[in-house]
């Protein structure tokens, strides 16, 4: 025992802990450097927008989630949410949320880009968190892998057309139709509401980027087979032929066998 | 004379040398072949007119587009399982493996003229043969058309719905899209549930192991060689059965059971038949041309491990699906090793047993009524309220499982919760037949009810007279003798009365069939008589 204890003697008693702090920053360092997703990175902000943000935080959605966006019963704490999910959240409509419900409901967006982007500024200055990337870093990707993607790791909840489908407990995953790009990403990154967060480990940026393009190809091209009864699969072509074609075609029946007057 | 002959031949060449031309032809042919025989007797063929009795002629002419269309898309489809890499029109799918039956699905929507078109075709009209399939079915099941001497062709009309149901399935899988083989998951998934010989059958499907090599090709043959070969077969044994047996008609003076009222083929019925046949294909093109249907471009290859959101099979499948759905979670149990999947076995024998109790009505109401008549008229539903409420309970029980497998779109679209619809929709399964079975009944004897007091009162003709003692009444107006017929002119049936046999022994079976003949008619509002109707003739 006592050999045991010399030998570890010549090292200092805190070498370890040291070895395991240096260890942390140096894989917790080069995370944040691949995943870079330092928030000041991109654009420049201002002492004034970050005091701009807090204020309308405070007015807006501190009822909930906390003067200091601690976080309450009513909501979660946004301390490290970053920009990206104040972007996701309110540049979508999503927040503030118009009552408590399953899941909250897209409405017409509440705030000017401006205002969004200052409370934006303001979380994102909280603790480290995604940042809201350039619109123009989120194009030219490929759509025919996106579309591979998508097919796997998307399509089991928002259906292979991004119709949107049913989740449990009265939960939906929403139409991807028309969807701005950067809200697309930031879904993806930190997995609002029920979605699970598909992280660069997991689906990496470029990856992100064939996605959108996927989408932004549905979009643009609409079903070339003519109407397309809302992409919701066999549901609504069954209806269709039932109500239309069989409907019709009885209406004829009655109109072929009706005696002439 | 020879004036006269002259006037003789010009005469006719004045009318048309297209009229001599098609005497010659005809005269030749029927010297060869005789057919004159069949055209007259064929020709003379009655039909009745009513626009329920047009439903089978929907299924037959979309049966044409079907096989027309179907054609067209084996000319350049590949039946094969070999991996390929697209390089088609079509971007979101450039460069991606796929298998030699997608890829020329694909290549025969983007890149062949008019096979979009015709891919449309064929599915929508798969559709709508199957839904007048249907609805025919349902036509004859509630007028009473199956019985005496029909059973056959009820039957014969049966599996010919049930083929219809595996064209449409085998149709719906060889595209080898994502949705396309995720249908036949569910279906090697049930193969697979059957206690001892699930497993060697689903090997035996599929070459090996789910999905394979081997499905595409098979399921190819069966769709384009021996399912259609059964289907024309049928077709033709239910058309020659339906001439033998004369259609039915319904009630009306001068209609009795005896002969048939209505147009003769030649050439009034077929005018209107051909007619009618451009007139289904017309509507069958409209659609396709307007509306997509299967866009297999969005579903991707087939692939085991992504299942889509909104994943269902065509609607005459649904009630299946609807099945399996509404199962509740958890039941299963192992005996030895092997797994007994009760949430699979239950949905296969309910279905099964719900098929076979619809293949054999005919013959379980001929035991009930023991009614050996012919019978050429057709029943209004209300004048056999059990039949008719039974025939609703069945639409009711289908009904339901058919929604069962919208249950997730129904969730999203009315915004409430998926195991709410799921719960709501296994205790309808249950609760809704028999509901409707009740107010079917009560409706239909409400309805006989109404009829009879028509026929023995008359319209009431809002005429309101003073009698000279002061009294005040309404003036009816007694029906005229046609519409009297129409509902005076019905079967009664009464419970059959339970007698010893030529042994003096009541056997079990009449006594079966004396509680369930008490079921059926016990509850009837009897026909007006000639008696009463004089009586009240004041």
């Amino acid at each position: 025992m006592s050999r045991t204890v010399n030998r570890k003697g010549r090292r200092h008693p805190l070498s370890s802990l040291v070895l395991i702090l240096v260890g942390l920053f140096v894989s917790g360092g080069a995370y944040a450097a691949v995943t870079g997703t330092a928030s000041a990175a991109d654009a420049p902000v201002s002492a004034s927008q970050i005091e701009d943000g807090k204020k309308l935080f405070a007015s807006n959605c501190a009822s909930c989630h906390g003067l200091s966006a601690q976080g309450s019963a009513a909501g979660p704490s946004l301390i490290g949410a970053g920009a990206l999910s104040v972007e996701f959240q309110v540049g979508s409509g999503r927040m503030p949320m118009s009552g408590s419900g399953p899941q909250a409901e897209k409405k017409p967006v509440q705030f000017t880009q401006p205002e969004i982007d200052a409370m934006a500024a303001w979380v994102a200055s909280l603790a480290p968190g995604p940042a809201v990337p350039e619109a123009s870093s989120l194009a030219g990707g490929d759509p025919s892998n996106g579309a591979e993607l998508f097919r796997v790791n998307c399509a089991m909840c928002h259906n292979v057309a991004g119709a949107g489908g049913a989740l449990t407990e009265g939960k939906w995953a929403p139409s991807l139709r028309n969807i701005d790009p950067v809200h697309v990403y930031a879904a993806m990154v930190t997995g609002p509401q029920n979605m699970p967060v598909f992280s660069d480990m997991n689906i990496t940026p470029a990856e992100k980027n064939d996605i959108i393009a996927y989408l932004k190809f549905l979009d643009e091209n609409p079903s070339v087979g003519g109407m397309d009864l809302g992409a919701l699969g066999p549901v609504s072509e069954g209806l269709f032929v039932w109500i239309f074609a069989l409907g019709g075609l009885v209406a004829i029946t009655i109109w072929l066998s009706a005696k002439s007057n | 004379m020879s004036v006269a002959t002259q006037k003789k031949s010009t005469a006719p060449t004045s009318t048309g040398a297209g009229m001599r031309f098609v005497g010659g032809v005809s005269n030749y042919i029927d010297e060869r072949t005789s057919i004159s025989g069949a055209v007259k007797f064929l020709g003379r063929k009655i039909f009745p007119d009513h626009w329920s009795f047009m439903l089978g002629e929907i299924a037959l002419y979309s049966f044409i587009v079907i096989l027309l269309s179907g054609t067209f898309l084996t000319f350049f489809y590949d039946p094969s399982m070999v991996e390929v890499h697209y390089d088609g029109s079509y971007v979101p799918l450039k460069g991606i493996h796929m298998s030699a039956a997608y890829s020329s699905t694909l290549n025969l929507t983007f890149d062949i003229r008019g096979g979009l078109l015709m891919r449309q075709v064929h599915h929508w009209a798969a559709l709508l043969f199957v839904a007048a399939i249907g609805l025919h079915m349902l036509r004859v099941f509630f007028t009473g058309a199956f019985r005496k001497p029909r059973e056959i062709n009820w039957v014969i009309g049966f599996v010919l719905f049930i083929l219809a149901m595996a064209e449409g399935f085998t149709g719906y899988s060889l595209p080898d899209d994502l949705l396309s083989g995720n249908g036949l998951r569910i279906i090697d998934g049930m193969i697979k549930a059957m206690p001892g010989i699930g497993t060697w059958i689903s090997y035996l499907l599929f070459g090996g192991e789910f999905p394979g090599n081997d499905v595409i090709p098979r399921l190819y043959v069966l769709h384009i060689m021996l399912l259609p070969a059964l289907v024309i077969a049928l077709i033709a044994i239910h058309m020659v059965l339906l001439i033998i047996n004369k259609h039915t008609q319904f009630a009306g003076p001068g209609r009795t059971n005896d002969n048939v009222v209505g147009s003769p083929i030649l050439p009034v019925f077929a005018a209107k038949a051909g007619g009618f046949f451009f007139l289904v294909f017309g509507i069958i093109m409209l659609i396709a041309s307007l509306f997509t249907i299967n866009p297999i471009w969005n579903y991707g290859p087939y692939d085991p491990s992504p299942v889509s959101a909104g994943t269902q099979p065509d609607w005459y499948i649904g009630f299946a699906d609807g099945m399996l759905r509404l199962m509740p979670s958890g039941w299963e149990f192992v005996v030895d090793g092997y797994t007994w999947s009760l949430n699979l076995l239950v949905p296969i024998v309910v279905l099964m047993l719900f098929i076979v109790i619809v293949m054999v009505y005919p013959f379980i109401e001929a035991w009930v009524t023991g009614d050996k008549r012919e019978h050429h008229i057709a029943e209004r539903p209300r004048n056999q309220p059990t039949r008719t409420a039974i025939g609703a309970a069945g639409v009711t029980f289908y009904a339901v499982l058919w929604a069962g497998a919208a249950s997730d779109l129904i969730a999203t679209h009315f915004r409430t919760t998926i195991e709410g619809v799921i719960l709501t929709l296994q205790i309808l399964l249950i609760v809704a037949p028999v509901a409707a079975f009740w107010m079917a009944k009560k409706i239909a004897l409400a309805l006989q009810r109404k009829d009879r007091e028509l026929v023995l009162h008359g319209y009431e003709s809002s005429r309101i007279v003073r009698l000279p003692g002061g009294e005040y009444r309404e003036i009816h107006t007694p029906l005229d003798e046609f519409e009297q017929w129409k509902l005076v002119s019905f079967d009664e049936y009464a419970p059959a009365q339970l007698r010893p046999n030529a042994r003096g022994k009541i056997t079990i079976g009449a006594r079966m069939r004396s509680s369930v003949s008490r079921f059926y008619f016990e509850d009837r509002i009897a026909p007006v008589v000639t008696k009463e109707l004089e009586s009240q003739k004041h």
